[in-house]
């Protein structure tokens, strides 16, 4: 099994603004019921993005000047709530490679590394500015790299930041942990035996 | 050196330092539910890969069922074929599953408890986000991704960053007709839902001290809400009592052991902590959420907050956007907000001692005309012990529907759902948009008696005063 090493991702942008967007309103449950994770991308911000009827509800990542778009900007708390990864798989399945947000739930982050895609964080500030600029110029290129740890879009250079250990996993090309978990398997055994109850 | 518990079971479970500085934690028990783990043994299959430790996992079955006709085939094909997928993979792989037929399924944070695989000084882990539930017996106890599931069922370990501990004590007393669920929302409403990013929380104080496993329970379960992956108390009298004569506890002259085991693991008294809070129960009233996210809580005597005297700019939005989908009008009281549904489960409050709370005080009174009130046991046990004790029948007299066990109403993934813009008082533990299965769904979370106030007033009410608690 190899995964590649993800140091610098880049692409056009898509801005979802709001405080606390939440795994269901990411991927509504209906969703989910399901035994693979391969048709997630339709369910993506769906109840957002179309009423009940079936009517557009004009979503950003409905309109025509977005498409294409793969790194998603948003606001604090992004990805609260269920541990679903589903949320983070409907994402990528949509094709997106990367979010910036001003901050991100714990379980949403952690899934996402594992899936390699880097979550980031910026100011609420420097969110809004980049959201602005491509609001502005939807073509315009937004790149993230993780050795600078900056992101860049037409003349400005922003400062991101990530724990470390999730940015040494991605650009190590060990976001995908299995690999080593199964090489311990010795120290693996010897812990179990150690604990009482297993 | 003084350690607190989460230190404790996290030296005790570390297998080593991967060579990304995360910690690789041994995982002592792992649930698992039909709806985050047949993609997990899907990738191990495709990586030929076996369950490391079959007897550490247990898996149930609650997400998805029905609560009215349980007969399968399901209505739902989608949901039979999760049903299917499950007990295909717990043969395949010799995991203890207890299904619908068992007598035994239910909520997975209900039956973990119930049947004592919760215990001390574990570390347990599920797909599911409220794991943090089975903390209340001092684990520590949280959700994972379906791509962690799959690296607990292949190796029993999973890449893991040590978190932050946060003490929270809440002493005094609290007034009666306030509850667990009020503290949690207390809490909640006071650290935000993004207040706990980085922390375990350990719970603790003379109201934690007083609590049964049942109201450690229900606080614990809801620290997700609050941004924390993991809360839990220490282990006591309480928590060795409730687990006595569990089916999985300790048994025999193993028992004795088993609680000086579990005793040590609980914080020393001069452990330090990355942040201490200090919260007065008397300060906690009947606590209901007014907006679309569960840190939008006010006291039930409390006005719903106005826009215009909010603190900032980002504050203002949030309010305007939580008051333009809950369709409440800005500075009136909550109280008197009509209702249409009333729900009572969920792995928040589904348990025995919620069903006996309100049914105390449900004789003899009747739901309101139009509302349709729900009342869902956390599992097959809970069911059956309600009826022994004729508390379903208390329910149904009152006019709820008594359903069978599962998550039902909490997170529309079953027959039970909201219809276009009801607005249902609820016993479970999100308030978000859509979150009871209409996309304009309304939800507003509460304790269990307050949802029976609800139900019996068709508006959000003081169960104080309803029930004349005092």
């Amino acid at each position: 099994m190899s995964i590649s090493s993800i140091t610098q991702v880049s692409g056009t942008g898509v801005y979802i603004p709001g405080a606390d967007i939440d795994t269901d309103r990411i991927i509504p449950a209906r969703y989910l019921r399901c035994v693979t994770f391969d048709d997630l991308a339709e369910g993506l911000f769906r109840d957002v993005r179309t009423d009940p009827e079936g009517n557009t509800l004009n979503h950003a990542l409905d309109d025509p000047k977005f498409q294409g778009a793969s790194i998603m900007l948003s606001g604090p708390n992004f990805g609260c709530g269920s541990s679903r990864e589903h949320a983070p798989q409907a994402i990528r399945r949509a094709g997106f490679n990367a979010v910036i947000a001003e901050s991100f739930a714990e379980i949403f982050f952690g899934n996402s590394t594992g899936l390699g895609m880097p979550c980031v964080c910026a100011t609420a500030d420097e969110i809004k500015a980049l959201g602005a600029a491509v609001e502005a110029n939807p073509q315009l290129e937004v790149s993230i790299d993780l050795e600078s740890m900056t992101a860049s879009y037409g003349e400005t250079t922003i400062k991101v930041t990530m724990p470390a250990s999730a940015r040494e996993a991605l650009m190590s090309a060990r976001w995908d942990p299995i690999q080593e978990l199964l090489d311990n398997s010795d120290a693996i055994k010897s812990r179990g035996e150690a604990l009482p109850y297993v | 050196m003084a350690k607190n518990l989460y230190q404790k079971v996290w030296d005790e479970h570390t297998v080593g330092t991967l060579q990304d500085g995360r910690t690789q934690l041994f995982i002592g028990t792992h649930l698992i539910h039909e709806v985050t783990s047949p993609q997990a043994f899907g990738m191990l299959r495709d990586l030929d890969l076996k369950v490391k430790y079959p007897k550490r996992t247990f898996a149930t079955v609650d997400h998805i069922v029905p609560t009215d006709n349980q007969q399968r085939p399901f209505a739902d094909p989608l949901a039979d074929a999760m049903i299917t997928e499950l007990r295909k993979n717990a043969d395949e792989f010799g995991i203890t599953y207890f299904d619908l037929a068992s007598g035994m399924q239910g909520i997975v944070h209900v039956v973990g408890p119930e049947q004592g695989i919760t215990q001390p000084g574990t570390t347990i882990a599920c797909g599911d986000s409220h794991t943090a539930t089975h903390g209340a017996f001092g684990a520590i106890a949280f959700g994972i991704g379906t791509t962690q599931v799959r690296d607990v069922l292949a190796t029993q370990t999973i890449a893991m960053e040590k978190l932050k501990v946060r003490r929270i004590n809440v002493d005094g007393e609290l007034s009666p007709g306030v509850y667990a669920k009020d503290v949690a929302l207390h809490i909640i409403r006071l650290l935000g839902a993004n207040g706990g990013i980085g922390y375990a929380y350990e719970y603790g104080g003379s109201i934690f001290d007083g609590f049964t496993m049942e109201e450690r329970m229900t606080v614990c379960n809801m620290s997700i809400e609050g941004g924390a992956r993991c809360g839990y108390v220490n282990p006591d009298e309480t928590t060795f009592n409730f687990l006595k004569n569990r089916p999985y506890s300790p048994k025999d002259t193993e028992w004795d052991d088993a609680v000086n085991g579990w005793q040590a693991y609980a914080s020393d008294a001069d452990a330090e902590y990355d942040d201490v809070v200090n919260i007065n129960a008397g300060d906690i009233e009947p606590t209901v959420t007014w907006g679309i996210s569960p840190d939008q809580g006010i006291a039930i005597s409390e006005s719903i907050p106005d826009p215009a005297e909010a603190k900032n700019e980002v504050e203002r939005a949030s309010i305007d956007e939580a008051l333009e989908y809950m369709k409440l009008p800005a500075g009136a009281p909550v109280k008197g907000t009509h209702v249409d549904v009333a729900f009572i489960g969920s792995c928040t409050n589904g348990r025995l001692s919620d069903f006996r709370e309100v049914a105390k005080y449900l004789k003899g009174r009747k739901v309101a005309e139009g509302v349709k009130a729900l009342a869902v046991p956390g599992s097959q046990i809970t069911a059956v012990i309600c009826k022994k004790e004729g508390l379903d029948q208390i329910f149904i007299d009152a006019g709820f529907e008594w359903r069978e066990a599962g998550c039902s109403m909490c997170l529309a993934m079953n027959p039970d759902k909201l219809q276009g813009d009801q607005l249902c008082a609820s016993s479970s533990n999100r308030n978000f948009k859509g979150r009871q299965g209409s996309p304009t769904g309304r939800t507003v979370l509460m304790s269990p008696l307050m949802v029976a106030a609800a139900a019996i007033e068709g508006e959000i009410a003081d169960a104080r005063e309803v029930f004349s608690v005092n």
